[in-house]
């Protein structure tokens, strides 16, 4: 607090309940840090065989090397979670903005009731509807594509015959993350000063101006904290994945093909089932990658987090 | 307000102690104890996992297995045949359910957590399934195809249905202008291991990838599970895929080629290649691995069949567990147990010779 | 201003201030769908009815509507509302586009789920029962027990943790734990599960999967969850709240438990309530973890335990020989999973309604 950091310091009596409070928050943080800890190194334990076994004894390997194996699974995993978070993203911001400023007030809270619905969704039911459901659906857009605009790599084509392609899978991991995007970033809309928010409307600022001026830069940390959360469940999703997409293990940036690249959880749901002895430490072995990855990830976004922290409450 | 409050508390712990202190209806001590003629009554719990191909079978095996022994749970967790392995040897199962046998150096590694050092193991192949070849082409219900023509279609060298290759072995039947969409799993399983290797020994020359759990191309479609493939095969048009065959419903199935005539698929022409293929050589008298003699001209013979085995150890460290696994053993590869299996999953019963070979497998489990 | 347009009748006056009427809006857009829907019927004239492409008309409609509506309001009203207008019609459409796959995921959810959604469901365990018929209280009860446990274990640590980290934490340990918090939530659910059997696979030996398992791979995937959302909506609190509490000589915890956390309940249950859905639905893990069980089991420390999205996924990946009575039972489960997320979400907002302070909004 600014008041605790003022030169002559004072220090304050320590009562019992703080000692205690403070004690329990600690060790509670502490527990975090342990059990991250754990988990890194039961990941990086069970993980060495999958580097100092000769690869042609691995089966699941199919005779190329570690690095063969998890780069395409890498590509996926990255390409599958920015399809998500391109879709997500911009919408989940539209309908947080319409909950906390637009929509009247009394609808508002029902309308934010239902996105939260979507959060409450199993990811199996995620992955039964994005296969039965959208994938035919939307499989005659992928035609129409590939018809149109396969001058674009993006839709290069051949079209895939059931339509459950890697856009299909980013749909659906868009859908999933879109009611934690929304439900943060709401929340965090509504706490803005409504002082500000007057002031900026006495001025005569439009509605937009007022958010842009506002909310938006306030805002700012908690959109990009939402964000990260959201691409976390993206780049871990298993399930849905698994059941979504048609995976063959290529690299390719083609979005409408039956030839997709697989991603990492869903490389591990579809094959630890069969995996045994070694072969389950490759499959460890790229979940302590995609772990790599979410640090780089979260490392990029705390940088850039720091740069605008002007606005916190709490600053 | 607080008083408000605190009924609906109370109303919610209401709620929940109905719910959390219920028994399932159909668990209520067991179903009427009969006291059949003098028979020393099982009981306890006996843990089994592997293969999830199996899983509908065992349901039914463990519904009847538990019906006539009141106070026995069976758990069957079909976490995959690989993971089932993993975890017999790791001692976490009584009995494993495998798609494919173990092979002679994890044999020859021999630890196997619940059995007797060096004692040996049981493998029974009490799960045999037909794969059928489904499609999914408006107006045709089935097709004739010789064992190069699936390979090229799976490979992927032959990608539309009207192609001569297809067209000059079903006079008669009207081929669509239309792309083909080979579906195949997206998962590591023991079908695709059954599949790739009949493709490989009936269709060499077209097919050069060794037989695999994992799907060997970058070509067609992929989809988790019988489920997944079933599904695709279904939503798509002008698709194809492979599935375990009580799942194949209303689609189209093909009629593969054995010798000179084209077989569809059943649970006797199933059970037959079984027959009539050969032991694995060099394993013990209770280890009845079958080598699949998938290219075989015999007549009336489906040779594109899941084998899938029951393994437990030929001696237990626990007497409990050589009891229990005994009599679920017996059971399964009993006339009822396989008929039972045949009712719920649609697998093919095992012939009366191999039953005796079992047999005589089981009753060394001690 | 004055000198153009001249002031005649009140009606005129919101054009003469340089305002659209408040119906225009409506007025457009019901123009555009109108005209949009004559395009597609020309397109398709003579096709039967059938064929009529609802889709393409409200997508060429909307898109239409934007467009006019832009255009009018800058002619009208001037670039600054023409920005707004388009602004308001975009985030509308956000939620608009949100609630197509909402509504198409809960219909297909409700009419396929509906069939087996009767008494022997909640009643009956799957214990020998094949093909029809059989229940799911064993994968009910799993699923709360478990999801229960996972949520006593991390609400409390989480939310300690993201009260350290706003008002307490300084330097490394903090800075640390903020870092570490967000790569937990890049943990692949399965590998949570993995972690969970191997830690308890070397407590009570190989192959051991009980509850208590599955609850704490669900922990390890919700505490990061509870901590980056309480923290952010911790440090919303403004600062003046705490000095003033401060000033009137309260002491620190007390500060927190009376002030900080009131006035963020409500932000902080919508966190919790998050990731609660998210655990809650967990199949990986779970199969991993706590294994797959057709028996009823209360026991945490002992035995496999059965879940509804491991039951959903195991009813889907092994159907037996009479499909739709496995697919019915899936459906049910997953409708069944969806009404308790509901039931507890709305149970946690009444409960945060009680303890937050009555704000301006």
């Amino acid at each position: 607090m600014t008041a605790l950091g003022t030169p002559p310091r004072i220090a304050a009596k320590q009562r019992p309940g703080d000692r205690v409070f403070a004690g329990s928050a600690v060790l509670a943080g502490s527990l975090i840090l342990a059990t991250l800890a754990l988990v890194a190194a039961f990941l990086v334990i069970q993980s060495v065989p999958a580097v100092t076994v000769p690869a042609d004894q691995l089966s699941i390997l199919g005779g190329d090397t570690f690095l063969e194996y998890v780069v395409p699974l890498v590509f996926g995993t990255v390409w599958a979670a920015l399809i998500a978070l391109v879709l997500a993203v911009p919408v989940s911001l539209g309908i947080a903005l319409f909950i906390s400023h637009y929509a009247p007030r009394r609808l508002a809270e029902g309308l934010g009731y239902v996105i939260d619905l979507l959060a409450a969704v199993p990811s199996v039911v995620f992955g039964l509807w994005g296969g039965n459901v959208l994938a035919p659906a939307i499989q005659p857009v992928y035609t129409w594509l590939w018809e149109n605009l396969s001058f674009i790599p993006l839709f290069a084509g051949p079209p895939s015959g059931t339509g459950r392609t890697v856009l299909t899978a980013g749909i659906v991991l868009a859908v999933m993350i879109l009611p934690i995007i929304t439900a943060l970033c709401r929340e965090v809309f509504l706490q803005t000063p409504v002082l500000h928010e007057e002031a900026a409307l006495a001025l005569g600022a439009t509605r937009w101006e007022m958010i842009r001026m506002t909310v938006l830069p306030f805002g700012r940390p908690g959109i990009i904290s939402a964000v990260m959360l959201g691409l976390g469940r993206a780049l871990g999703e298993t399930m849905a994945v698994a059941m979504v997409l048609s995976a063959t293990g290529v690299i390719t940036v083609n979005l409408i093909s039956s030839i997709n690249p697989s991603t990492i959880a869903a490389n591990i749901a579809l094959s630890f089932p069969e995996a045994y002895g070694d072969n389950v430490s490759v499959l460890i072995a790229t979940g302590l990658v995609l772990f790599a990855i979410t640090l780089v990830v979260n490392a990029i976004a705390r940088v850039v987090v720091n740069r605008r922290k002007d606005f916190s409450g709490a600053n | 307000m607080n008083i408000t409050r605190a009924s609906g508390f109370t109303a919610l712990i209401a709620a929940s102690a109905i719910v959390l202190s219920g028994c399932a209806a159909n668990e209520t001590g067991g179903a009427a104890p009969e006291e059949t003629e003098g028979a020393p009554s099982l009981e306890g719990t006996l843990v089994g996992a592997g293969a999830s191909s199996q899983q509908s079978a065992q349901e039914a095996w463990v519904a009847a297995f538990q019906d006539a022994n009141p106070d026995v749970t069976v758990e069957y967790d079909p976490s995959g045949s690989g993971a089932g392995r993993d975890t017999f040897i790791a001692g976490g199962s009584a009995f494993a359910g495998s798609d494919r046998a173990f092979n002679d150096e994890e044999i020859a590694a021999g630890e196997f957590g619940r059995c007797v050092p060096e004692s040996g193991i049981v493998e029974i192949p009490a799960y045999v399934s037909p794969i059928a070849v489904i499609f999914n082409l408006e107006g045709v219900d089935s097709l004739n195809l010789d064992p190069a023509t699936i390979a090229g279609i799976f490979a992927g060298t032959i990608t539309n249905w009207n192609d001569e290759a297809i067209a000059s072995q079903n006079e008669g039947v009207e081929l669509p202008d239309l792309a083909i969409t080979p579906v195949h799993r997206a998962d590591d399983s023991g079908t695709t291991e059954n599949f790739t290797g009949y493709l490989f020994e009936a269709a060499g020359d077209v097919w050069t990838a060794e037989p695999d759990g994992v799907w060997p191309f970058e070509s067609g479609e992929a989809a988790q599970g019988t489920s997944g493939v079933v599904d695709a095969v279904t939503n798509g048009t002008g698709t194809i895929g492979y599935a375990d065959a009580s799942r194949a419903g209303d689609l189209g199935t093909v009629a593969v080629k054995v010798g000179d005539e084209y077989v569809p698929f059943s649970p006797e022409a199933a059970a037959a290649v079984v027959d009539a293929s050969p032991f694995v050589e060099g394993r013990t008298e209770g280890d009845l691995a079958i080598e699949l003699d998938r290219a075989t001209d015999a007549s009336g013979v489906y040779p594109v069949v899941l084998v899938s085995y029951l393994i437990g150890c030929v001696e237990y460290q626990d007497a409990a567990d050589a009891e229990l696994v005994s009599a679920y053993f017996s059971y399964i590869i009993s006339e009822e147990g396989q008929q039972a299996a045949a009712e719920a999953a649609g697998s093919a019963p095992i012939s009366d010779t191999l039953r005796e070979r079992a047999t005589a497998a089981v009753e060394l489990i001690g | 201003m004055t000198a153009t347009t001249a002031i005649r009748t009140d009606e005129s006056n919101s054009f003469a201030s340089g305002r659209l009427p408040r119906a225009a809006p409506w007025w457009v857009l019901a123009a555009c769908l109108a005209a949009s829907a004559a395009v597609f019927a020309l397109l398709g004239a003579g096709a039967p009815i059938a064929e009529f492409n609802i889709v393409g008309t409200v997508f060429i409609g909307m898109v239409a509507y934007t467009i006019v509506i832009v255009a009018i309001a800058r002619l009208v009203e001037g670039q600054r509302r023409a920005t707004d207008r388009f602004v308001t019609t975009l985030v509308t459409l956000a939620f608009v586009i949100a609630l197509l796959p909402l509504i198409s995921l809960v219909f297909t959810v409700i009419t396929n789920g509906l069939p087996r959604f009767d008494l022997e469901f909640f009643t009956y365990s799957m214990r020998s029962i094949v093909g029809e018929g059989g229940g799911a209280i064993h994968a009910i009860v799993g699923t709360l027990l478990m999801t229960g446990t996972a949520a006593v274990i991390s609400i409390p640590i989480g939310l300690m943790a993201s009260i350290y980290l706003v008002e307490y934490g300084r330097g490394r340990l903090a800075r640390a734990i903020t870092f570490f918090v967000d790569v937990m939530t890049g943990i692949p659910s399965i590998v949570a599960g993995l972690f969970a059997y191997a830690v308890f696979s070397a407590l009570l030996g190989p192959g051991e999967r009980l509850g208590l398992a599955g609850a704490m791979a669900l922990a390890v995937l919700m505490i990061p969850v509870v901590v980056r959302s309480s923290e952010e909506m911790l440090r919303l609190v403004p600062n003046e709240l705490r000095e003033a509490a401060f000033a009137l000589g309260v002491p620190k915890w007390l500060m927190i438990v009376k002030v900080v956390l009131p006035t963020s309940i409500a932000g902080i249950t919508t966190g919790i309530m998050l990731s609660i859905a998210r655990v809650i639905g967990e199949t990986a893990p779970l199969l991993i973890a706590a294994g797959f069980t057709n028996n009823l089991n209360y026991d945490l420390t002992e035995g496999r335990m059965q879940s509804l999205p491991v039951f959903v996924y195991t009813s889907y990946v092994a159907q037996g020989t009479d499909a739709q009575a496995y697919l019915d039972r899936a459906w049910a489960g997953a409708l069944t999973l969806i009404l308790i997320v509901m039931l507890l979400n709305l149970i946690a907002r009444l409960v945060a309604r009680q303890f937050a302070p009555k704000l301006g909004r």
